[in-house]
């Protein structure tokens, strides 16, 4: 063996031949998410569904689809907060805004939502500027699972004084408590807060654009991407955006390596907060 | 790809490394790739503070980016960082790993399973177990394994735990963890 040829390693074959069967059989397709990060939740999936290798887990996921729900809470799942960043929060809300006030109705996608966190903050955000009445948001996710959770909108109370306090730090006009009863260990959000919103299954990866939008926020979701599916990414959203229209990425996400760049300017660089080109 | 050096480091780690980097020359024939264990609120401007005191350049990692020889990148605070297959890096959001986001443990196996043999980790002073399974399995994937000596390095924990997860590693006092990086680098070079 040599630095050039090493031997092939077989929990890497495993793992390509499991998300190959998982698209072929479900069409769920993370084939292209960046490998690190998917084999390290992989692993983790292993482990505690208490399997012994990656082929076993492809055994079972090919012939029993209870499988899927189990292996996409390892894939796509992940933790956030209300009001994440809220120097993200307070650049739409001081800076976006007053243009979306222009418009007569809105459209906002929010895509790969999860368990929902920024939903609920970007309508709490809208109805407290005034233009929830008017707008329509799009929360799409791939996991079923996730998305249920979002419509539900109920939330671990220990998680409140974090999402208050980031509330506050967005340039709040409104308390938190306005918008959620307790209820022993959980926090139950107003369900008006979700009477326009649409949650929906889409797939940033195998779905095309479904409607023309004015503002789209997907964060912390293309950097588990590789670079052609990030492109891939991109190019919906340049798609779906009307003429000057708002992309929202991650703190640590950037269009400047894009081959989309050019049909979006910086609009706040600092949070990533995109504006298309008129074209 | 020629090679990587991935550092960890927590309690202690910035003086360990303003130590450890302004010694490193313009020309290392290497990208390094730190984790260093800061609060997570804050942008933590650690490029900056190296950038003036090191002779390599200085730079926060960007996720999807190849890292060049010559360079120092930091994990941004708040995300984990990893090495892809193909050698370039990438950020994610998942849950802290031994309650830290960056976690060294994340960095060190992604990086091992990228690098096998042409990989160097370093883990430095600090007060926790981080890093100490990520150091086993660089050694495991034929890499080479360096701790900072716990009987000098300013907190012992994290470079002990790591000893006794990985008893070959080699020992060294913070000031000749350098020179040995710069006496390592041209053997292992491949075109």
């Amino acid at each position: 063996m040599n630095d050039e040829t090493p031997e092939p390693d077989v929990d890497d074959i495993e793992i390509e031949l499991l998300l190959e069967a998982l698209y072929r059989r479900y069409h769920y397709d993370f084939r292209h998410y960046a490998r690190a990060s998917i084999k390290r939740r992989l692993i983790q999936a292993r482990g505690r569904l208490g399997m012994a290798s990656f082929s076993a887990l492809q055994d079972r996921l090919l012939h029993e689809p209870e499988m899927l729900a189990k292996l996409l809470n390892y894939l796509t799942v992940q933790v956030s907060e209300m009001f994440r960043d809220p120097s993200y929060f307070r650049a739409l809300r001081e800076k976006v805004i007053p243009h979306l006030r222009t418009y007569p109705s809105l459209k906002v996608w929010i895509a790969g939502c999860s368990n929902g966190e920024e939903v609920y903050s970007l309508a709490m955000l809208f109805r407290e500027e005034g233009l929830e009445q008017r707008t329509i948001f799009y929360a799409t996710d791939i996991n079923p699972k996730a998305l249920k959770a979002a419509e539900a909108g109920v939330y671990p109370l220990d998680q409140i004084r974090k999402f208050t306090e980031n509330h506050q730090k967005s340039g709040a006009r409104t308390s938190l408590s306005d918008y959620y009863v307790a209820d022993y260990d959980r926090a139950i959000f107003d369900s008006s807060l979700r009477a326009n919103v649409v949650f929906s299954d889409h797939s940033l990866a195998t779905d095309s654009v479904f409607a023309e939008m004015h503002l789209i926020s997907c964060r912390n979701v293309l950097i588990y991407f590789d670079r052609d599916l990030q492109e891939r990414a991109v190019g919906l959203f340049d798609e779906s955006l009307v003429r000057r229209g708002f992309l929202g990425l991650g703190r640590k996400e950037s269009l400047r390596f894009s081959d989309h760049a050019a049909g979006f300017a910086d609009f706040v660089r600092e949070e990533k907060i995109y504006q298309r080109r008129e074209r | 790809m020629t090679g990587m050096v991935v550092i960890g480091a927590s309690a202690g780690g910035v003086q360990a490394l303003l130590t450890l980097l302004p010694a490193l020359p313009a020309d290392f024939p290497r990208p390094v790739l730190i984790v260093v264990h800061v609060p997570p609120d804050h942008d933590h401007g650690l490029a900056g503070l190296f950038e003036a005191r090191c002779a390599m350049q200085v730079r926060e990692a960007e996720d999807k980016q190849l890292p060049e020889p010559g360079t120092i990148y930091f994990a941004p605070a708040n995300y984990h960082l990893l090495v892809e297959p193909d050698g370039s890096m990438a950020l994610s959001a998942d849950d802290p790993v031994n309650h830290s986001r960056p976690s060294i443990d994340v960095l060190l196996e992604s990086a091992a399973d990228a690098l096998r043999r042409r990989l160097i980790a370093v883990l430095l002073t600090g007060a926790n177990n981080d890093g100490a399974e990520g150091l086993r399995a660089v050694a495991r994937a034929g890499g080479t394994a360096i701790v900072e000596d716990p009987e000098t390095a300013r907190v012992p924990t994290m470079p002990a735990a790591g000893l006794a997860l990985c008893p070959d590693a080699t020992r060294l006092a913070i000031d000749a963890i350098a020179p040995h990086l710069v006496r390592l680098a041209p053997s292992h070079v491949r075109p």
